[in-house]
């Protein structure tokens, strides 16, 4: 996928402004945060269960090479093949290749972000073959041109149904129609018939199993389950780090994930996949093949952020950003936006490609809290702004500022004084109701605001007072 | 292998499995490591579980409906070509007359469909068959799911291609949480089968704008039939 993500600021400022996004994003805002907080309540203890994914998923990744080695194992001794992908020009390879060993002229895909990341549809299309998304969200992106993805689990839920039906009319050649459920039933009549007539199957992995060399899909539509039932090829595409060591730590992990990403006590469909199929069996594919992804997961793992690769995509800590809320997903300019997305596309991409996303926060951390695996969300945006002041990414005048004001924060007592002649010139340029209307060199603050004035004495004037109290 | 480029995937394997090492401090794989793994794996370690009750049939029936599945509860295997056929006709009205015809399991076969005025066969569904029945390896109380393992006689697309899936449930087969499904399929099947699908109620999305729609792609409705 083309990386727009230098463009954060101006992308963020246009949706800001595009009513039609901005009607669409208060729809969908509602909804996701009580299911979820609905859901949980169902488990009897929230906080050891979140401990517990945690320390399954952190697990993984500290044993990740032998993790990986024994899923490669087991996978293989089902009658899988295992191929790895160290870039995301080699997916796309490698999916290329197995389409010509098997002969394959369409493709369905059940969602899968990774191949986002290497645009795999395009090179599909541009080796000539057909491929057809089946995630409805997905479907709708795919028939407007390939539009981003706006949100990991619900990729099309920036458009509302009457953009939906201007599309499906113009691509079936249909009545227009934006009842949801006439849309709907328009896109299964479609599919089916894809689905009946592919010859390869391309998933995404929620999970890989070490244990028993599966790949574990989840999804509602039950897209995932036709997608590796029908076709005789099945290639379930998916990151290193996706890695879990048993199926009962996929149990414990499904308590948290759809309950987390949609409020969903369980996904409806939950697809443990082993192997090519067997004896006698009339559905299932006749070729199983694993790609596992590197494209940087490495590099990540060896980095200061690497509990972001504890990640189970779903999606919580955008539904619960205030940034991501109001910008929409599209401004992080790459495959995965919010919180999330902040740390791993400059990871993935460069940082020098994706200088304002860390910057992208609040440092509220209602993503950290909300996080089914514990990422600490704003720790990991405050060690990549670290790492951009360290390799002088940041604008001059920034750097400058912060240089000014460690100079100060160096000496206390210089510190004290020039806090406390502040704080009085700030009263000064307060109205008589206390608030201050525009102050210099943040103009960008105090248009949009009022800034309250600060009311009394410093912190450090305050704290003093205690202290000598107290010791009195 | 043949001569095409898979054939030469094993360095970036190679080179991959070296980059996890270094990132993780390490040189060479970790014979101990590997064997505290496969040690581990085996032990089957259950994470932190919701409490359950006594009754799990009442809580499988409880959460399928949850889960907009319909259940309904019969004596015995050989009440069920009388209770689709009923189930059938409180349809009609909603799908303009489903047609009294499908597909099941072989396990099926033998049941006296055509004295309850159904025509069924038992044979996989190529696509346009609008009834499926099947049975279920197991169910889960904890989520009301239906766990369907792949085989030669589960033919897996019964379940998930016709518009309407109806699963038997026998009663002593429901078990409390997905550890247990895993735990009676190692001890029935051993390996693990192609297929595991865990399905609770029928296909749904909400991809336009929140919305809940059901039969996506599979099933508009799923009706469960707890024998027992």
């Amino acid at each position: 996928m083309q990386i727009a993500s230098m463009h954060f600021k101006a992308r963020a400022h246009a949706n800001l402004n595009d009513e039609q996004l901005q009607t669409n994003l208060k729809k969908f805002q509602g909804k996701f945060v009580p299911a979820r907080r609905n859901a949980l309540v169902e488990l009897d203890d929230v906080e050891a269960t979140r401990e517990a994914a945690r320390q399954i998923r952190q697990r993984a990744l500290d044993e990740l090479d032998t993790w990986l080695e024994l899923f490669e194992e087991n996978a293989t001794a089902s009658g899988a093949t295992v191929l790895w992908a160290e870039t995301p020009g080699d997916i796309n390879r490698l999916v290329l290749e197995i389409a010509a060993r098997h002969r394959v002229k369409k493709i369905i895909k059940s969602k899968s972000m990774v191949s986002e990341e290497s645009a795999l549809d395009h090179a599909i299309e541009a080796a000539g073959l057909t491929v057809v998304e089946t995630d409805l969200g997905e479907y709708i992106l795919q028939i407007n041109n390939y539009e981003p993805p706006s949100h990991i689990i619900g990729p099309a839920l920036h458009k509302s149904k009457e953009e939906v039906a201007t599309l499906f009319s113009n691509t079936h050649k249909t009545p227009w129609k934006d009842e949801i459920q006439a849309l709907c039933l328009e896109a299964r009549s479609v599919l089916r018939q894809h689905y009946l007539s592919a010859d390869m199957g391309i998933t995404g992995g929620n999970f890989f199993v070490a244990e028993t060399g599966s790949v574990v899909v989840v999804t509602n539509e039950g897209n995932a389950t036709l997608t590796t039932t029908l076709p005789k090829v099945h290639v379930a595409i998916s990151g290193i780090e996706k890695i879990v060591p048993t199926l009962e730590d996929v149990a414990t992990l499904m308590r948290l994930l759809p309950r987390s990403a949609t409020g969903q006590s369980i996904s409806n469909y939950v697809d443990v996949l082993t192997g090519p199929k067997g004896a006698g069996e009339f559905h299932g594919a006749e070729h199983m093949y694993f790609i596992l992804v590197d494209a940087g997961r490495t590099a990540v793992l060896g980095s200061e952020v690497r509990e972001a690769l504890r990640c189970i995509r779903c999606g919580a800590c955008m539904n619960h950003c205030p940034v991501y809320q109001n910008v929409g997903g599209h401004s992080y300019g790459w495959v995965y936006p919010g919180p999330i997305g902040s740390i791993l596309t400059p990871m993935y991409v460069g940082l020098e490609n994706a200088l304002d996303l860390p910057q992208a926060s609040t440092f509220c951390n209602q993503c950290g809290v909300v996080c089914p695996v514990k990422i600490p969300l704003p720790d990991l945006q405050r060690k990549l702004r670290e790492e951009e002041f360290a390799r002088h990414l940041r604008p001059w005048h920034e750097r400058a500022a912060l240089r000014v004001w460690a100079w100060f924060a160096l000496r206390p007592r210089l510190y004290g004084l020039a806090s406390k002649i502040s704080v009085r010139l700030l009263r000064l340029l307060a109205r008589p109701n206390g608030m201050i209307s525009r102050l210099p060199f943040a103009a960008g603050w105090t248009d949009e605001r009022d800034m309250p004035a600060p009311a009394g004495r410093t912190f450090r004037e305050l704290y003093r007072e205690r202290a000598s109290v107290r010791q009195s | 292998m043949s001569a095409d480029g898979l054939a030469d995937n094993r360095a970036a394997r190679d080179r991959t499995l070296a980059r996890v090492r270094s990132a993780l401090g390490k040189k060479l794989p970790d014979a101990q490591a590997k064997a505290n793994a496969e040690a581990n794996v085996t032990i089957h370690r259950h994470g932190p579980r919701p409490r359950m009750p006594a009754n799990l049939r009442e809580r499988f029936i409880e959460r399928a409906r949850d889960m907009s599945s319909t259940v309904e509860s019969i004596a015995a295997i050989s009440d069920v070509p009388r209770a689709i056929a009923h189930y059938l006709d409180t349809l009609a009205p909603e799908i303009g007359g489903q047609p009294r015809a499908g597909v099941c399991w072989p396990e099926f076969a033998t049941l006296d469909w055509s004295a309850a005025g159904l025509s069924i066969v038992s044979r996989p569904t190529l696509g346009n068959d609008r009834l499926g029945i099947t049975g279920c390896f197991c169910a889960i109380a904890e989520t009301g799911t239906i766990v369907i393992t792949s085989g030669a006689a589960t033919p897996t697309a019964t379940a998930i291609l016709p518009d309407t899936h109806v699963a038997i449930v026998r009663a002593e087969r429901i078990v409390s949480g997905m550890e247990e499904a895993f735990a009676l399929i190692r001890a029935e099947q051993g390996a693990t089968p192609r297929a595991l699908n865990l399905i609770s109620g029928p296909s749904r999305t909400g991809d336009i704008e929140q919305t809940i729609v059901l039969g996506a792609h599979g099933p508009f409705r799923v009706h469960l039939l707890v024998v027992g």
